[in-house]
């Protein structure tokens, strides 16, 4: 027993120093090294490519209603109005779902409260603009959730349509390889090149 | 079409690496790899003990339950000390006494199950220092009890069944670390975040909005906590956030990932007891429940989610409540089913927001054990399980002594198949009737209705499974969680061990008898079949009652919202 006990306590402390910190300290440094935007959260002049943003002006595409703001999915979880994605779950800088179930009476208010929103603002919403993601900050939408939006952008901001159809064409990406997940844009991309077109 | 294409990209991924991961793995269990012996030769030093020392099972069992307490204490004290340590950018406090037992027991039996947020509770130290470390160590672990079983199948009249430093030494160097080293590499590459620096905050002018993102070194712990089918991530909402899992191709790797090592080890199995038929035929179990269970869920999955639908919005894409854009319905049906049929419990979307019949996939997944691939080792020796079962029950047909690769199955044998069989189902009843009756227990979930149930029972079953996946909308940092759901976790984990411990030394002690003509072929569909429905039924008749008060009664509630 108490050379277990001995070779226990000797071998948690070697895997601790391997594979806690030897481990993760040469990872850092690699990823430093070599691929230092993307080990650093790719952040750009306007924000990070990794969290959505809050895009509450109808002059901007819209990304999912994850965030609180003037469309607060979730009100009875104490989120409060504000711009921080990080918010979503209702605890500043924490990640998260609103888990609501698929037969949550919650969930039905606040999808039909969205489905208001959307319908007010002009557009005829997709179930991605409808529903919150799994992170609580997903930072892309699919190109269609793109689409439905252009008469809201096209209104607010007096650019054709068509040239924002191609601006949504332009700023999609497929699928990774052609069939690894789903066709996607990022939101924050796409709004930087919708006022690069202005 | 291209869920097809991640299908079949992922079956050929599988493939390439149960041949030769599998075979690898049973040249470092035989001691035939060496490439790191500058670091393997000083360890066994340090430890006063050499691959020549060979342990009894009693004595393999001892190391084992006792290193584990040890790295319990270990992972408990730094949680508790948390604030004094360095690496704490964010200035967190220590964490409190039942939510680091909850924590440290969650890490040690590989379960991941986290009630707390990770960027909002743990500091850099914690993270790589108290739950990295166990992301390591407890697959490690897992992999040494089956490779123990192996061997009880592939000696003879041996009273010795390996040495547990030895193994588990082993395995970190030659399998985990070298693969999490290379994929962790590839995550940062996608756009996974890796750094020490802290938080960091930005204004985007064009929107008038400012931002504080968390950082931390999560793209490394990444790769581990996939391929030690661990699945406790360093965010909150796990592999659904991009700085964890960024793009499809990650997310198709972590799927690769926690499904390598499980599958691979049945060719080790064939290889080291010297019939890859009998791999194949465990393979085939494995795979069959798991392509139904893929096929089920991720059709239940690209279904509309009914109160989005009774909100009047019908969807062409599936459920996309509680998912990310970037994988979709099926590819995050796919992983979650990954995930749940073995012991990771990561997650890249919201379980708690699937379709009933989804989350009855999900569950289920668990229920049967989680031998479809199961978890890092644990996978291998609970299927082992089902076949000595299975075996027995086809020696009753026939009416002979059964044996398995020329073992004779006996009373005592049977046995502790039986009792590593049953902890799981009885321990998790008994801790969800105990939540369900008690106050404490009823106040957990946030959804009302039966999906509340669902939730309680999702939860224990994951602990006592030792997944770590949850229906998140529980809350579980309350004393009374944190504590049922230590004892869950650790009768999970252990009390199946030392039963599966002594049935490998049970085997090894054994001759070999002679294959005759009324043998009876364990190798075949036939077995196949039979491994499968002893498999379904265990699982089918201990939860039946349970899963028909949650996700079934909630799929046949109609219009009714809760």
């Amino acid at each position: 027993m108490l050379v277990h006990l001995r070779r226990s306590f000797v071998m948690a402390l070697i895997c601790m120093v391997l594979f806690g910190f030897v481990y993760a300290f040469a990872g850092t440094g690699v990823a430093q090294l070599l691929f230092r935007a993307q080990a650093n959260g790719s952040v750009g002049d306007n924000g990070s490519l990794l969290i959505g943003q809050n895009w509450s002006s109808p002059k901007w595409f819209h990304g999912r209603p994850d965030d609180a703001g003037p469309y607060a999915a979730n009100p009875a979880k104490g989120v409060v109005g504000g711009d921080n994605p990080l918010m979503a779950n209702g605890v500043k800088g924490s990640s998260g779902a609103t888990n609501l179930g698929p037969r949550s009476a919650t969930l039905l208010a606040n999808t039909k409260q969205l489905v208001a929103y959307w319908h007010k603002m002009g557009v005829n919403p997709t179930p991605d603009l409808v529903t919150t993601s799994g992170s609580g900050y997903d930072p892309d939408i699919s190109p269609q959730d793109a689409l439905v939006q252009i008469p809201m952008v096209a209104k607010a901001t007096g650019i054709a349509p068509d040239r924002l159809r191609a601006l949504v064409a332009r700023e999609s990406h497929g699928p990774e390889f052609g069939f690894l997940g789903s066709s996607f844009i990022n939101v924050l991309q796409l709004n930087e090149a919708l006022a690069a077109l202005r | 079409m291209s869920f097809l294409l991640t299908l079949v990209a992922l079956i050929v991924a599988l493939g390439v690496t149960w041949r030769y991961l599998g075979s690898y793995m049973a040249s470092v269990f035989e001691g035939r790899v060496h490439f790191l012996h500058r670091i393997e030769r000083p360890i066994y030093r340090l430890l006063a003990t050499s691959p020549e020392q060979e342990q009894t099972w009693k004595r393999y069992a001892s190391a084992l339950i006792i290193f584990s307490a040890v790295s319990l204490l270990f992972t408990y004290t730094i949680l508790r000390l948390q604030g004094s340590l360095p690496l704490n950018p964010q200035h967190f406090g220590s964490v409190g006494s039942a939510l680091s037992f909850n924590t440290s027991a969650s890490y040690v039996t590989n379960t991941n199950w986290q009630n707390y947020g990770g960027e909002t509770t743990m500091s850099y130290f914690s993270q790589m220092g108290a739950l990295t470390v166990q992301q390591f160590v407890t697959p490690a672990v897992g992999i040494a009890v089956a490779i123990v079983v192996v061997r009880g199948f592939s000696r003879r009249n041996s009273q010795t069944v390996g040495n547990f430093w030895v193994d588990i030494t082993r395995c970190l160097l030659y399998i985990l670390l070298p693969a999490a080293f290379l994929f962790g590499i590839i995550f940062v590459a996608q756009g996974a975040v890796q750094t020490l620096a802290g938080t960091v905050s930005f204004h985007d002018a064009l929107n008038n909005v400012t931002q504080t993102m968390a950082r931390g070194p999560i793209a490394f712990m990444e790769a581990i906590k996939q391929l030690g089918t661990n699945g406790g991530g360093f965010n909150n909402a796990n592999s659904a956030t991009t700085l964890e899992n960024p793009t499809g191709l990650t997310n198709f790797l972590s799927i690769y990932l926690l499904l390598a090592i499980p599958v691979a080890l049945t060719y080790t199995f064939g290889k080291m007891v010297g019939s890859i038929r009998h791999g194949v035929a465990l393979l085939s179990v494995m795979a069959l429940l798991f392509g139904v269970w893929v096929g089920f869920t991720s059709f239940a999955e690209h279904q509309n989610n009914p109160a989005v639908a009774a909100a009047g919005i019908h969807s062409t894409v599936g459920n996309t409540e509680g998912k990310e854009v970037r994988f979709g319905d099926t590819s995050s049906a796919l992983f979650a089913v990954a995930s749940t049929s073995t012991s990771t419990g990561s997650a890249d979307a919201s379980y708690d927001s699937f379709t009933p019949l989804g989350g009855l996939g999900l569950l289920t997944g668990m229920m049967i054990g989680e031998v479809s691939p199961g978890g890092t080792g644990s996978g291998l020796y609970t299927l082992l399980i089902y076949a000595i079962l299975a075996v027995f029950i086809g020696g009753l047909m026939i009416g002979r002594t059964p044996e398995y690769l020329g073992k004779k199955i006996q009373a005592r044998e049977v046995k502790l198949a039986g009792l590593g069989a049953l902890v799981m189902p009885i321990t998790v009843l008994i801790v969800t009737a105990l939540a369900v009756s008690l106050a404490a227990g009823r106040a957990g979930p946030l959804n009302a209705g039966p999906h509340g149930f669902s939730e309680i029972l999702y939860g224990l079953t994951s602990q006592g499974n030792n997944n770590g996946s949850a229906f998140a909308g529980l809350t579980g940092n309350t004393p009374f969680y944190n504590i049922i759901g230590a004892i869950d976790m650790l009768l999970g984990r252990f009390a199946i061990m030392i039963p599966v411990l002594a049935l490998g030394g049970a085997l090894a002690e054994k001759n070999v008898v002679p294959e005759s003509l009324g043998t009876f072929r364990t190798d075949n569909g036939m077995f196949v079949g039979l491994t499968i429905g002893v498999n379904l039924i265990i699982g089918g008749l201990t939860f039946f009652p349970a899963i028909s008060l949650g996700p079934i009664v909630e799929q046949l509630s109609h219009a009714r919202f809760f």
